[in-house]
Order: C-alpha cells, then structure tokens, then sequence
C-alpha cells in the first residue's frame, strides 16, 4: 500500500513538473515568435548615428513586418546585419533605394570629393546619420535587400527622450 | 455556448502549434524543396521524371550554424536574394577565388562568401553576381528528406575544377 502512495504521489509530482515545463516552453516559443516577427528591442550604442541617438546608448523598438512586405522606404531607420561581419547588427538610415542615384562625400573629414553611385536592384543604400564615424555604404556599397532585419519606430530609453523616430 | 468552448480550445490549441511550429523551424530546422537543375548532379538529378512527372528534392536545412556563422567548404545553403537559392559554399573570407569565364582572381572580403551551382550550365551564382554577405545565408543542407529512394546525407565536397589552388 506504502508503495503505491508513493508512486502515485511520484506521478502527480511528475506531471507538475511537466505541466510548468510545458509553460516556461509555450512562453519562450512565443518569445521568439514576437522577437523575430513583430517587433524586439534593441540597445543601439555608437556615435555614428549622433544627431538622431545618443553616444551612450538607447533602447530603440523595432518592427519586423514592414521590411518583410517590402515597405520600407527612403529616410527609414533599419537595423541591418553588417555585410562585414553578420553576427553584428548596425543601425542606420536608408539613403537610397533600388534605382536610385546617391552622391555622398567619400571622406567629410579631410576632403570634398563627391561621388555617385546607382544602387543596383534589390539592394539599398544605407548612411550613418554622423557622416564623419560612420562606417556605412560608402565603405563598403550598397547593401542586399534581404539583410535589412527590421525598422526602428520608437525610442523608449532614456525616458525623456521616449517618443517615435519620424524622418 | 458549447460550441464556442470547443472553438476556442481548437483556435488555442492551433495557436500554440503554430508557435512551437515556428519557433523549432527557425531555431532548429525546417524542410524545403529544391526547384530547377542549378544543383543538378546532387538534387533533382533528372529534369523529367517518371511518367513526365517532375520530382522535385525536399531537403532538411538545419539552422543551429546561424547561432554562430561557421561555415566550412562544401557546404550547400539556401541563400536569400529576395528569392531563396540553394548552393555550395566554394570560397570562404580571405581566399582567392578564380571567376570562371575569365581569368580573374580575386578575394573574398570580410564577412563574404563565394557560392556556386553544382551544374555550371544552367545557374545563376556567384560567378553573375558575386561574393555574397554570410548575413544572406538562411541555413545549411544537410539531409536529403524526399522523394524516398534518395533518402540519405548531402555530403561536402567541392569540385575537382574549383579546388583551392590558390
């Protein structure tokens, strides 16, 4: 009799345990779910986008649907994976799409050579909005469509700078 | 009333299907199927089945090497350029690739990949358009899953013609 107790309170416990695993999974799934496809947070940090966000830091919201319908447009802010490096990921501003002619100055540091370049199809061009640090299309080109990750719309910290991020 | 509850328990319990669903296809594998004859001799051997029938490969592309973005040689991949391609990795960042056609050489840069079509007749890869960013690169083949007499591994290998001369 002692034995089966004992094994009935072993299974009740077990089921439990699976219960709550089931939970943490369920929840963890749709972590996921939301990060990649509607809309995760990230911590942007670096001077090359100055006058829009700060050296230091901020949390920025971004939205992962719009690139996935094709609507993201001219002066959008996008969180792409570097070419240079794809475990990194840069935010910067769409300066041009497919089609278009960019003129950009190769070095605002030192000199005011200007060139111009068309983006060829089904890529854009991205810009820091610092042109003198920022390491963007006029380093290495025109970046592919497809890594484009999502399209930053919200700041939400510091809190008294919260609000959207228009053009 | 009834009915409702029943819907609801459905619509819910589709819901978490659907998310577990998702997720595993993303973080884990997920299944594709291989159209046209730009990998000819390794998936969809035979451009007209039986019967005039087109059988076209499913493949299992696993996603665990996004985690870290180590590719090695050989290996065959789904790259995204707004459509997916699959091809075989030929030339990783730093090498010297020779383009075919010409007589070329050049060097991957950083973060980069050189891909090619198993079929040099009839693809479209690297040798059109380029060295493409690793950041494309959607998940390796690493299994053959239908139709069922060609169950089996892809294996890594690279070309006789395209070996790492330089």
């Amino acid at each position: 009799m002692g034995v089966l107790n004992y094994m009935s309170q072993w299974r009740s416990l077990a089921k439990e345990a699976m219960d709550r695993t089931a939970i943490v999974a369920k929840f963890l799934c749709l972590l996921h779910v939301t990060n990649t496809y509607v809309c995760s947070s990230t911590l942007v940090y670096g001077p090359s986008m100055l006058p829009t966000l700060n050296v230091t830091g901020d949390v920025v919201l971004a939205e992962h649907v719009s690139h996935r319908l094709g609507k993201v447009g001219l002066g959008d802010l996008v969180l792409v994976r570097s070419p240079g490096d794809p475990k990194k990921t840069v935010t910067k501003r769409v300066v041009g799409m497919e089609g278009d002619k960019v003129s950009f100055f190769v070095d605002p540091m030192s000199s005011d050579i200007c060139r111009t370049a068309v983006v060829p199809k089904g890529h854009v061009w991205i810009q820091g909005d610092n042109a003198y640090v920022s390491n963007d299309s006029r380093h290495f080109g025109p970046v592919p469509y497809g890594l484009i990750q999502g399209k930053v719309f919200l700041r939400v910290w510091p809190l008294d700078s919260i609000g959207f991020l228009g053009e | 009333m009834a009915t409702r509850n029943v819907l609801w328990n459905y619509s819910k319990k589709i819901f978490t299907f659907g998310l577990i669903g998702l997720t595993a296809s993303d973080s884990l594998a997920s299944i594709s199927v291989v159209r046209g004859a730009s990998m000819s001799p390794t998936f969809n051997p035979s451009t007209s089945g039986f019967m005039g029938l087109r059988t076209d490969d499913c493949v299992l592309v696993e996603k665990t090497c996004l985690v870290k973005y180590k590719f090695s040689h050989g290996d065959v991949l789904p790259s995204n350029h707004k459509e997916k391609h699959i091809k075989r990795i030929i030339a990783l960042p730093g090498d010297w690739i020779g383009i075919r056609h010409c007589s070329d050489v050049r060097r991957i840069p950083e973060g980069h990949c050189w891909v090619e079509g198993d079929n040099p007749s009839s693809s479209m890869d690297s040798n059109s358009f380029g060295p493409i960013p690793l950041g494309l690169v959607k998940g390796r083949v690493t299994h053959i899953v239908w139709p069922p007499q060609r169950i089996g591994a892809v294996e890594k290998r690279i070309p006789s013609d395209r070996g790492q001369a330089f």
